[in-house]
């Protein structure tokens, strides 16, 4: 009998469940790989194979052209993927189609978290405690100074800017998959119905959005606007990218914003000649990343992407095993 | 406090200048007495708790936190009020509580010794948020650094109760924090503050640019401009006899602490105008004269002097104008009588503290201008145009003082690298680092940066160079560009000296971009030995 969890090993690249010789995220082209949600650091083209929620799967569609290869599993779905190995997609939480994949060998429970938040979103499916052997986390906001506030909270300050720059309009940078959305789905709960302008690279994905049945409520492209006069008072959205671009020019006296966990150190916001930090995260901040390991409350964790240090340290404070994993290409998004 | 609180915060993400001012001015005017006082003060960094220091803080922290996740999340951020505002365990069960005033929080901060800091602190900061903590922190350790001087408060004040600016910097020195009676003048107009006795700061007069056209020296005087720091004297002998002397930068700020040499040369209580310099022999030519605007550069900016700087670049004054004399106010009286004044007060003054500034005598314009380009070689900034009947009035009034200087120095060089602007140029690559060649361009020389500008170019020049910039990348590193060694600007600049910190050994003053040279070829820009060879150290 091999070692206990011998079978999956974490490369570089990636997540390699050995007997099955599939991978997790791979960073690189494989045979056949698990996909836990599209963000870009996570999806990539050109797998023989791509097994993920069908969400995910439109969303690589979309940026990826991978229609060939493409495997649905829906979430629950229990899927055998050979030497012995079932997997399973789990709600994370992160954005639309995102998941957890839990992976089950010989009464041996290992989960892969992929990105994950606890806070609710209107956009997703919530984080499902399940309980396993080995956790993988994410650790992005792995450090204890990362809380995210309530996303109402941040949304008033946004409205509230909003009504103080009537003149003005107020753009919002937001990654375009998922932050974006959610940011306008929270706008909407919160009874704000006006016109939100869009960049041109957030369009294809918030159509995406309302096919899987997201209502956005009503939307336009900047270059669509009739006029510069037209968005005065209207809140834009762009990507973080196109915040202190040309681009802007083309808006009335817009005070800048950003959506993101980041926002929450002042250097950041200032790096970016952000005038009014949004701290909003897909990620679990420093307190539900340490309250989902105590849930899952596995025999042992595993740390990836992002601060390891600072949550491996966490962990060995509170009598748990744990280690962090080195994988390349994983890097601070514009989250 | 929380108006306070939310006040910095706003500040920390407002680059333009006009909000600044209004954020200030709109606190300053729903606040009330003496929080705003105290807000003023804290913002001029006229606030000093001596029990709270940067480790004091840490300290707390440290009984709340692991160590090694303080340091790393003291890494991240960079900076430890922050850090600490962010990590402070918040109580369990906090019973909501009475809000302190600003004044309630400077009282109780004042009181701390560093015996009760550590429990006092605590207590404050279980009663904030992140934010109130974050204020609180940059309050107690001094250095509030969130972009405002000490000059944009003022302004902002003034701004608030629709006061001169001029006036608010005449009490300003003569009062303590919470500043009650400047509030008491400005917002419910109070007499103003009784100043008698207080060695007070009195607004600058400053000169107009002669941009063209002559003047008749028989109304005009004139005189060189010398490359130091102009600074006022002000001696003042309060009720109890006591003499004090304080010296004032051209801002008003008090920069007695930096030269303590001065501070007891005056003999008699006077306020005198004059250029700070050092000794060497620059400037002024002769023995007992100056050094460059270099060696002065070593002494600015210090809190404490050591004695061998004061021992190597003693300072001294060299005196322009007489404001006020053994309780006569001159600033009514025409120049020329202040003149007669000050040159009969320099007998009585010592030497080694004071000279005067001398006369430029021409016989007529021409001949004056003859004067002024051969200025070159005496390293000074050129010369002013008073007019004899001038009083002294404050700031810069149309056709009574000019100042006339040198024209620039002109030099080709080859733009290397562009960097992003910030508030309304935050979309344009505005600010330029450009070099001169090391050798013969033409035999692989290389080109080594000599300056940095981002003035002197229209609106629609910029538009064309950011063009030119996102057109000719050839690395991109975070918000600078890199770009292909083709454009040349002439570059104007007021004097160039030795550098250690830069590649190419030298360093302009005041460098600004004279002319687009869109038709000239990079390699016909100017080498650094033509830059070098203009040094005056």
């Amino acid at each position: 009998m091999s070692a206990p969890f011998a079978w999956i090993r974490p490369e570089p690249w990636g997540i390699h469940i050995v007997p099955a010789d599939t991978w997790v995220d791979p960073s690189r082209a494989v045979p056949r790989a698990l996909v836990t949600h599209g963000h870009a650091d996570h999806a990539r083209g050109g797998h023989g194979e791509t097994l993920a929620t069908p969400a995910t799967l439109a969303i690589m569609q979309l940026r990826y052209n991978t229609q060939a290869g493409a495997v649905p599993v829906d979430y629950g779905e229990s899927i055998a993927i050979g030497g012995g190995v079932r997997a399973t997609f789990l709600p994370a939480g992160h954005v639309l189609g995102s998941a957890q994949i839990l992976l089950e060998r010989a009464g041996e429970r290992v989960i892969i978290t992929g990105d994950y938040k606890r806070a609710p979103d209107p956009t997703c499916a919530p984080f499902a405690v399940t309980p396993c052997d080995i956790f993988i986390t994410e650790a992005t906001f792995g450090l204890p100074v990362f809380t995210h506030p309530p996303i109402g909270e941040e949304i008033s300050k946004l409205l509230k800017s909003l009504s103080e720059n009537a003149e003005g309009s107020v753009l919002v940078g937001a990654y375009a998959l998922g932050k974006a959305q959610r940011v306008i789905a929270e706008l909407r709960a919160a009874g704000h119905h006006d016109t939100i302008f869009l960049h041109g690279a957030m369009e294809a994905m918030c159509r995406l959005y309302e096919e899987q049945g997201v209502a956005l409520g009503d939307l336009r492209l900047v270059s669509d606007a009739p006029s510069k006069d037209a968005m005065r008072g209207a809140i834009v959205l762009a990507p973080p990218s196109a915040l202190n671009d040309r681009w802007s020019r083309r808006l009335p006296a817009p005070l800048t914003a950003m959506a993101s966990g980041w926002m929450r150190v002042r250097g950041r916001a200032r790096q970016r000649g952000v005038e009014l930090p949004l701290v909003i995260s897909d990620h679990a901040d420093w307190n539900e990343l340490t309250t989902t390991i105590a849930a899952v409350n596995p025999q042992e964790t595993w740390i990836t992407h992002g601060r390891e240090e600072a949550l491996l340290r966490w962990c060995q404070l509170n009598q748990r095993r744990a280690r962090a994993l080195a994988l390349v290409g994983y890097e601070d998004e514009d989250d | 406090m929380e108006e306070f609180a939310a006040l910095l915060d706003a500040l920390v993400y407002t680059t333009s200048r006009n909000r600044k001012l209004a954020l200030i001015a709109a606190y300053l005017r729903s606040q009330p007495d003496p929080d705003r006082g105290w807000a003023l003060a804290g913002l001029t960094e006229g606030l000093n708790f001596p029990a709270v220091k940067s480790s004091t803080i840490r300290n707390l922290m440290m009984e709340r936190i692991d160590p090694v996740l303080w340091a790393l999340s003291r890494d991240f951020v960079g900076d430890t009020a922050e850090t600490a505002s962010l990590l402070w365990p918040g109580p369990e069960d906090a019973a909501p509580q009475t809000p302190l005033s600003l004044a309630e929080v400077v009282e109780r901060l004042s009181d701390l010794t560093r015996a009760t800091a550590p429990k006092e602190l605590a207590d404050l900061f279980d009663r904030k948020d992140a934010k109130g903590r974050y204020a609180l922190i940059k309050l107690a350790t001094g250095g509030i650094r969130v972009g405002v001087s000490a000059r944009l408060a003022k302004t902002a004040f003034a701004q608030a109760f629709d006061v001169a600016v001029e006036e608010v910097e005449e009490y300003w020195h003569a009062l303590v924090p919470p500043y009650a009676e400047l509030f008491d003048w400005a917002a419910d107009g109070a007499t103003p503050p009784d100043l008698a006795g207080v060695p007070r700061f009195r607004p600058f007069m400053l000169a107009h640019p002669l941009e063209d056209g002559e003047i008749d020296l028989s109304d005009y005087a004139a005189e060189w401009k010398w490359d130091g720091i102009r600074v006022q004297l002000v001696r003042t002998t309060n009720h109890e006899g006591r003499a004090e002397t304080r010296v004032y930068s051209r801002s008003g700020d008090d920069i007695s602490a930096t030269f303590p040499e001065l501070l007891g040369a005056l003999p008699v209580d006077a306020v005198l105008d004059g250029e700070l310099l050092v000794r060497g022999s620059a400037q002024g030519g002769e023995a007992g004269g100056a050094a460059s605007f270099n060696a002065l550069q070593q002494r600015l900016g210090r809190k404490t002097v050591s004695a061998k700087m004061l021992k190597e670049s003693p300072a001294f004054v060299r005196l322009y104008d007489v404001l006020l004399c053994e309780g006569t106010d001159w600033r009514e009286a025409p120049w020329k009588l202040r003149r007669a004044t000050l040159e009969a007060l320099m007998p009585h003054l010592p030497a080694s503290h004071f000279d005067l500034s001398a006369l430029v005598e021409a016989d007529d314009f021409a001949h004056l201008a003859r004067i002024r380009e051969s200025a070159r070689d005496a390293a000074i900034e050129g010369l002013m145009l008073k007019h004899r009947d001038s009083p002294y009035v404050a700031g810069r009034k149309a056709a009574l003082w000019y100042k006339w200087k040198r024209d620039p120095l002109l030099v080709d060089c080859v733009v290397m690298y562009a960097q992003r602007g910030s508030g309304k140029r935050s979309s344009f690559h505005s600010d330029f680092t450009f070099g001169c060649w090391d050798g013969d361009p033409d035999a692989g020389a290389e080109l080594l940066p000599v300056g940095k500008a981002y003035t002197g170019f229209t609106d629609a020049e910029l538009k064309q160079l950011d063009k030119f910039v996102r057109q000719n990348t050839l690395n991109r590193f975070g918000p600078v560009r890199e770009v292909k060694r083709e454009l040349v600007f002439e570059v104007a600049f007021d004097s160039v000296h030795t550098s250690k910190r830069h590649k190419s050994g030298i360093a302009m003053r005041f460098p600004r971009i004279h002319r687009i040279r869109w038709d000239k070829p990079a390699h016909e820009a100017d080498k650094i030995a033509a830059l070098r060879a203009l040094i005056k150290d």
